[in-house]
């Protein structure tokens, strides 16, 4: 298939690896950020080609995974409500919070529609005028911007009876507040493709000012992948510290400035909670009061509760980056897919996930 | 908050029904220890009773698909394919089939006799009828439109003895046809998605095909399984752990359609997992491989045929996947519905 299968050639493929292998940097100790990366080192083996004293180690990028348990156990609180339906991205379905998940709540009878978008949700509100609709929202600047677009849409139509329950997140200062941990002793960092396209990969600068760390954006198929780890390994050779792009062909350097535009015009930062990193300043993105209706914590009251993390699980460490998924003494054996104790074991995205399913069986 | 909602009580969820490893507990747990017996534990396709010399194959299956009319199918003819195929994974020639029917009270007649005619094209084109039936209705919403179960049975030629448990090391994997094409038109008729490309179900029934293996090449072919519900991943696990041997499969040899493979990397769906209704996977004797392929490929329902892997001595259980990309990875068995991803 045109722009995939090339870019999974192992004749292609190979000929890098061997230019990556001559590469004298030394060890190099890479951090991937995103999840949907994470899974794809993981689903197309490339661990297995990388040269061995090359070290990738999975960062806070899985929306889904950095969802604190006080987030989740709001949707499920909203779920459970006479009269309403949520509507989901599929990654949340089975994410544990302190009571159960939302699938669950749906087989206790709450309804939980699986969409593809947030407009979906919308045009479920639409053709349910007697139920709450809720867009229970998770996500990064990929999806904020759209979650944005479809609250414009809702009082564009005047729709009432659709709300959005933002946990969303925004990247840069969870980066700032992660890669302060003097423990990390990163080389660079492999920067979110999809991210990157609405930030652009000047965002990144700030971090190569502050932390001297070489910040590669890159694409998620194997040759986008191998082609960074390169530009990272000839950044530490060359002793030199800086932003490249590896990935062109969807990211440009200021980014998506209308998508960004929207976000800010629905959307404004507050201070959020984060698995594993606790309240960061500015990181979450709340509705703002010209929009308020749309506000699902406003409209139902909710007040999120501290919950603590599910005993002896560690996703809050591997989301870090200190600890790896077979570090865990739950992995495979307690948690598991089909009974996740954190969320990295069940999003399509998770560390946890992608170990279980493509790399050991612990 | 719902009064009905109670916490502590455990209660069958979807994934329960995803073929893949909570279906895999709920038949273990909740089935098999209460109603144990040598037939049923061996967990093949149909099971083989032996009637003073004569083999008797029996299977069952129950059909729920929403929505009832896909591209390339409905549930009618799924659910004559469906029994028809679990009969024809044992070496069996199908006799016919009982057809028993849930009807949801104010289900459209005309939408029910489409789904009839179109048994009857299937009985007759696969050349099995329907030899008994119920007819069951239940009132509006108790059900979703139509459940359809039907039954089958057929015999197994004296020789022919075909099983999971009969993989062996050496053998080589063959898969009758691209993967995934099922599933993946399922899952977008679900979503509304309209997707350039025709995405079409598979479903056919592919007795004749495994009837001319067993007569022409009776040595050759160890385990047939149809990759239905969990996929290729899914299956194959099974016949791994059933016959304590390891697979390793190339991923740049597995048919797969253009469009199937535009749709997965849309939806974040792995082709692996995804539903298939007229597609068989053979394990057949190493020396005997092209042979087979050849016979296959000569049926319209095996034209794409593809020798997709081999049978290792272990890790047995062990699925191994050689990617496109040169690497090599575990291939494990569906853990729950395959759900569309964030981004």
């Amino acid at each position: 298939m045109k722009y995939v299968s090339e870019y999974r050639d192992k004749d292609l493929i190979a000929p890098l690896i061997e230019e990556l292998k001559k590469i004298e940097c030394g060890p190099l100790r890479i951090m991937e950020i995103c999840g949907t990366h994470t899974m794809a080192i993981s689903r197309h083996g490339l661990r297995s080609i990388l040269p061995e004293d090359l070290q990738l180690i999975s960062g806070p990028g899985c929306p889904v995974c950095v969802t604190a348990t006080a987030h989740i156990d709001g949707f499920l609180q909203v779920a459970e409500r006479d009269g309403v339906r949520v509507a989901i991205f599929g990654d949340l379905y089975r994410v544990p919070g302190s009571t159960g998940s939302l699938a669950r709540c749906q087989s206790m009878g709450a309804t939980v529609d699986v969409v593809y978008s947030p407009l979906d949700a919308l045009t479920i509100a639409r053709e349910h005028p007697e139920t709450m609709v809720v867009f229970l929202s998770v996500g990064f600047e990929t999806t904020i911007p759209l979650v944005a677009a479809t609250i414009l849409e809702a009082e564009r139509l005047h729709i009432d009876n659709f709300c959005v329950f933002s946990a969303h997140k925004i990247m840069p200062p969870a980066l700032h507040a992660l890669l302060g941990d003097p423990e990390l002793q990163l080389d660079g960092l492999l920067c979110p493709g999809h991210v990157s396209t609405i930030i652009g990969a000047a965002a990144y600068e700030p971090l190569v000012k502050e932390f001297g760390l070489s910040c590669v954006v890159a694409g998620f198929e194997p040759l986008d992948i191998i082609q960074a780890i390169i530009l990272l390994a000839r950044q530490k050779s060359e002793k030199k510290v800086a932003v490249d792009n590896a990935y062109g062909r969807a990211v440009s350097w200021q980014g998506n400035l209308r998508a960004l535009k929207l976000m800010n015009q629905v959307f404004e930062p507050v201070d959020t909670p984060w698995r594993g990193l606790g309240v960061i300043p500015g990181s979450g993105m709340a509705i703002r009061d010209t929009y308020l209706r749309f506000d699902a914590e406003k409209r139902f009251d909710i007040v999120l509760q501290d919950a603590p993390e599910p005993k002896g699980c560690l996703c809050g460490q591997i989301l870090k980056g200190r600890k790896a998924p077979l570090d865990c003494p739950l992995f495979g054996r307690k948690c598991t897919p089909m009974n996740p104790v954190g969320p990295c074991m069940v999003s399509s995205e998770g560390t946890c996930a992608a170990y279980y399913r493509f790399e050991s069986k612990g | 908050m719902r009064s009905d909602v109670k916490k502590e009580t455990e209660t069958i969820q979807l994934d329960h029904g995803s073929g893949g490893i909570a279906s895999q507990e709920l038949i273990q747990n909740i089935f098999l220890s209460p109603l144990d017996n040598p037939i049923l534990a061996s967990l093949e396709d149909s099971a083989i009773i032996d009637i003073g010399g004569t083999k008797l194959a029996f299977s069952t299956d129950s059909y729920v698909v929403d929505p009832i009319f896909f591209p390339g199918g409905d549930i009618g003819k799924l659910a004559v394919h469906g029994t028809i195929n679990d009969l024809a994974m044992r070496g069996a020639r199908p006799l016919g089939l009982s057809l028993g029917m849930i009807l949801e009270e104010g289900f459209p007649l005309d939408d029910l006799k489409r789904v009839v005619a179109s048994i009857q094209e299937a009985c007759g084109n696969s050349g099995v009828p329907v030899l008994t039936g119920d007819t069951k209705v239940v009132p509006k919403g108790k059900g979703d439109k139509v459940f359809i179960n039907t039954s089958g049975v057929g015999l197994v030629d004296a020789g022919v003895d075909i099983s999971a448990t009969k993989a062996r090391p050496g053998d080589a994997v063959i898969l009758s046809g691209s993967m995934g094409d099922h599933g993946i038109t399922i899952l977008t008729q679900r979503a509304g998605l309209s997707l350039q490309g025709d995405l079409q179900s598979d479903t056919m029934a592919l007795h004749k095909m495994v009837r001319s293996l067993v007569t022409e090449l009776p040595e050759a072919v160890h385990a047939l399984r149809d990759p239905t519900r969990g996929g290729v991943a899914t299956s194959l696990n099974e016949i791994a752990a059933t016959a304590r041997v390891g697979i390793e499969l190339d991923e740049s040899r597995i048919p797969l359609k253009p469009q199937v493979e535009a749709a997965c990397e849309i939806l974040g769906m792995d082709p692996l997992y995804l539903a298939n209704e007229g597609k068989c996977l053979a394990l057949v004797d190493h020396d005997m491989a092209d042979r087979v392929l050849r016979l296959m490929r000569s049926f319209p329902e095996g034209t794409d045929a593809a020798i997709i892997g081999q049978v290792t001595e272990g890790p047995a259980g062990r699925v191994v996947l050689k990617t496109s990309a040169g690497g090599s990875r575990i291939v494990s068995s569906l853990t729950g519905e395959p759900l569309p991803r964030i981004c």
